[in-house]
């Protein structure tokens, strides 16, 4: 028997003047077949598609590598890890193994982040919305609390007054730091003085211990300066206190925001040509650090809550292919298992796309579609992809930040989290989500239990 | 430079000679006039019908490489590709769109054999239309007021500083004019759309148009130059006709800012001179105009030169260049058979 | 569906319309299906000698065959039948 040549769906392309041949457009050249040496096919077949695939070894890598970039540099670091980015439990602990803290944003990341077995000296506590009741429970485990709003501030030094404790605080920061949108909803301004006020206020009380400055200037920042400039101007407050009040704050917390390697949409060139790499991140921020004018008899640690950068890349969703079809317009569609219910970035990012098996030169220009029933679910809007068959297995990269937490039980259900550990073995993180797990939590009135149709 | 004639392959991108033209094919009459080496020339082309890859008494092969949207990598690998059947010596990138990434690639490819002379991504970055306020400043160099915007509503606060009309920017190409707050918005949306976001918006600065082309060694000396008054402006805004011409100003400008950011590579300044006699710098264009040509016809083969160091050749600076030049560009159909066409549309290399 | 007697395909897949000016490339399927077509060859044929060629079911190709004749006749390759 002789064995049968591949089948490619049969393509048609009008040659225009402004397209290129298949030398022009082609971005992929290789099907990514494998990751961490397990091939994608076996993954899916164990687990499923769509599935989400995380390399315990990219994360460790790119960690290592991250932390290396900043005490090279500077003598005391120290980085927390952001939950919100992705708090599957087995991702914080490969975090925490490697010595990060914990940076939780609500009263749940926080408990998760106790259960993992985090001492609360090590939890730092941002967020504009802690309630009463995690603020003391912050306070008695000695967590680090970084103050948003000066309601918050009023309801820690009550909480001191009442219960004769002093809770260690920092206070978060905004800032103009000459980048586009400034993101000043979190924190006390610097320009217009809030922040200051809210320092002296700290110091007057003598209730709280200030041991700390915090800001995020924003997220997926391109631009290194703006730390650069975030950082000047947190050492700028620290000095002043220490010039008021001789008082020392112990560390500098930079946030995160580093951009990982994806692709802005809009963007013209791929986000892994011009990105800023974490060199480039902690060199901005070290140097303004050491040449700005704070000289305390220590050097305050310098922490960093980095998150997207640290896992973005480790991250891929596997998919399928479920049907190709033909838009009124002529353009091309193609629909797989996987939609912005799982794939939330690709609200804001171009994914990368690449095909697990085998393909010819040929393209098409697509719109990729997800597979729920709602018009906004589209992957891509417009990808050159080579063809694609029913039943063809896709890898999507960069998807290790934020899909695992803000992904959507709309419609269908999550599906099952692996993680490949450092020797090549898959392990699943997180199961799939049935019918019970969504249907255990509801509760039905009796007079609505019955119905007749 | 070398006595002894040395044969280059040289790759040059840009072979788009249209109405509003690429460089590269002045740029390659330039080195095959070259005195001080011989050539042969591949080129480098995004679209089948460019017409340099049709010139074959120019160009020896042309091949096709990815856009730059691609990637670093997709490029390095077809440039691989080509440099395995031709063994390239330099390559000369054109576009100002394709410069990021022969930049990031430059010590890769010579570390392959492939020699380029380009700037350093801190001056190509430097002298991009939104920074170039700062680039003014720190440069001590005359600049129109400009600001980089996200949203239409932003040219409202700026109509209470600038006059109308203003000049509408896109962060790498296009720029249009615009006199009222309509055309403005319209430019925005249309510019935008096409390069995204931010959008510069600059003051328009009313006066005579003058171009300099030059070649600076990297380390602050002047290698080229020569300055040019347009004659003829197409629609598209391209110089159809130019003159070259002695303005001290002018040439005390750009060895000032040859000096003073040690440049490295060909370039072409925009200025603009005012009613009262002052200079402004529009912008900068990191690469070789596509009226080079004029340059090597008065005495400045800047290709060649900029060929020479590349290869990290002892280069002379020129000293004089013929004023009163003119150039006057011309379009010309050639005559190709589908079958070339064919060629380097199913196989990328022709 | 038949193809305009005119239209020159060569072996590498560029598609040539001296009608029109107008030139497209195909891919080996695609160059396949045109060649099929240009002999007269019916659907029902040309699915069952690709299903002989490649490693597909009929339906798949079928389904991708009827989409390919309706872009064949988008360009105005297709003779017409009456």
């Amino acid at each position: 028997m002789t064995t049968k040549a591949r089948y490619e769906r049969p393509l048609i392309k009008k040659l225009e003047s402004n397209m290129p041949n298949k030398f022009g457009m082609r971005t992929e050249f290789e099907p990514f077949t494998h990751i961490d040496g397990v091939s994608v096919a076996s993954l899916m077949a164990d687990y499923g598609s769509p599935v989400f695939v995380l390399s315990e070894q990219k994360i460790r890598n790119k960690f290592k590598a991250a932390r290396q970039a900043f005490e090279t540099r500077y003598p005391k670091v120290q980085f927390a890890w952001s939950y919100k980015t992705n708090y599957l439990s087995a991702v914080c602990n490969v975090f925490h193994q490697e010595g990060s803290w914990a940076e939780v944003v609500s009263g749940f990341e926080y408990d998760k982040a106790i259960r993992h077995g985090v001492d609360g000296s090590n939890i730092i506590f941002n967020g504009p919305d802690k309630t009463q009741e995690d603020l003391r429970k912050a306070i008695t485990n000695n967590s680090l609390i970084h103050i948003d709003h000066l309601d918050e501030l009023y309801m820690i030094q009550e909480i001191a007054r009442e219960t004769r404790q002093k809770p260690k605080v920092a206070i978060r920061v905004n800032m103009d730091t000459g980048i586009y949108p400034m993101w000043d909803r979190f924190g006390f301004n610097f320009e217009n003085g809030q922040a200051w006020d809210a320092l002296n206020k700290i110091m007057f009380s003598g209730l709280l211990d200030l041991v700390g400055l915090h800001t995020h200037i924003g997220t997926f920042m391109l631009s290194p300066n703006a730390y650069a400039i975030a950082a000047s101007k947190l050492a700028n407050l620290a000095q002043r206190i220490q010039q008021k009040y001789g008082h020392e704050v112990k560390y500098i917390d930079m946030g995160g925001g580093f951009s990982s390697l994806n692709t802005l949409k809009g963007a013209y060139l791929p986000g892994t040509d011009t990105n800023p790499s974490i060199d480039d991140f902690a060199e901005a921020i070290t140097s303004a650090l050491i040449n700005s004018d704070y000289h305390p008899k220590s050097p305050p640690l310098l922490i960093l809550e980095t998150g997207r950068a640290l896992i973005d890349e480790a991250g891929y969703l596997l998919g399928s292919v479920i049907a190709n079809k033909r838009l009124s317009d002529g353009r091309r569609a193609t629909i797989l298992d996987v939609g912005v219910n799982l794939l939330f970035t690709s609200f804001w990012y171009d994914h990368k796309i690449t095909p697990a098996q085998e393909f010819t030169s040929y393209t098409e220009d697509t719109v990729i579609y997800g597979p729920l029933c709602m018009n906004i679910d589209m992957v891509r809007e417009n990808i050159s992809l080579p063809l694609l068959n029913k039943g063809d297995k896709i890898v999507i990269h960069h998807v290790g930040a934020y899909n695992m937490t803000q992904w959507m039980q709309f419609i269908t259900l999550r599906p099952n989290v692996v993680m490949i550990d450092m020797d090549g073995k898959p392990h699943l993180i997180r199961k799939n989500e049935s019918i019970d797990s969504i249907e255990n939590l509801e509760e039905i009135p009796p007079h609505l239990s019955h119905f007749e149709l | 430079m070398k006595t002894n004639k040395q044969k280059l392959t040289i790759a040059v991108t840009g072979l788009n000679a249209i109405d509003s033209p690429g460089p590269g094919v002045a740029v390659i009459r330039g080195l095959l006039e070259a005195k001080s080496f011989d050539c042969r020339i591949i080129g480098l082309a995004y679209e089948s019908l460019e017409p340099g890859i049709y010139m074959h008494d120019l160009i020896e092969k042309t091949y096709h490489i990815p856009y730059p949207s691609a990637g670093i990598e997709a490029l390095y690998n077809r440039l691989m590709q080509i440099h395995e059947k031709e063994k390239l010596d330099v390559v000369i990138p054109n576009f100002d769109a394709e410069l990021y990434s022969f930049i990031k690639l430059s010590d890769k490819l010579k570390a392959q054999g492939i020699h380029s002379f380009l700037p350093t991504i801190e001056q190509f970055e430097a002298r991009q239309k939104i920074n170039l306020p700062e680039f003014g400043k720190k440069y001590d160099i005359h600049v129109p007021r400009s600001k980089a915007i996200y949203t239409t509503n932003e040219i409202y606060s700026l109509e209470q500083d600038y006059n109308w009309p203003l000049v509408i920017k896109g962060k790498y190409y296009d720029a249009s004019l615009a006199y009222n707050m309509d055309q403005a918005k319209t430019a925005f949306n249309k510019i935008s759309a096409k390069w995204g976001l931010p959008i510069i918006v600059q003051e328009f600065i009313h006066g005579t148009e003058y171009n300099v082309t030059g070649l600076g060694d990297g380390f602050g000396n002047t290698i080229a130059a020569v300055p040019m008054r347009k004659q003829y402006i197409t629609d598209k805004g391209k110089a159809w006709g130019g003159i070259t011409i002695t303005d001290e100003n002018a040439l005390d400008l750009t060895s000032h800012f040859l000096k003073s950011t040690k440049w490295r590579g060909a370039f072409e300044l925009e200025l603009m001179k005012n009613k009262t006699g002052e200079y402004f710098l529009l912008e900068i264009n990191p690469r070789i105009p596509a009226w080079i040509y004029l340059a090597v016809g008065v005495g400045q083969n800047i290709p060649e030169a900029l060929t020479s160091l590349a290869m990290g050749w002892p280069t002379e600076a020129f000293k004089h260049y013929e004023a009163g030049k003119m150039f006057i560009r011309f379009a010309w159909d050639m005559i190709v058979d589908l079958s070339e066409f064919q060629q380097i549309s199913t196989y990328g290399e022709l | 569906m038949k193809i305009r007697n005119n239209i020159a395909v060569s072996d590498n897949g560029f598609v040539f319309n001296p009608a029109s000016g107008e030139s497209f490339t195909v891919n080996q399927v695609g160059l396949d299906i045109l060649n099929m077509l240009r002999k007269g060859e019916k659907q029902e044929a040309i699915v069952q000698e690709l299903s002989k060629k490649y490693q597909a079911d009929t339906v798949m190709i079928e389904r991708d065959l009827l989409d390919f004749e309706a872009m064949v006749k988008q360009y105005h390759l297709h003779q017409n039948e009456d």
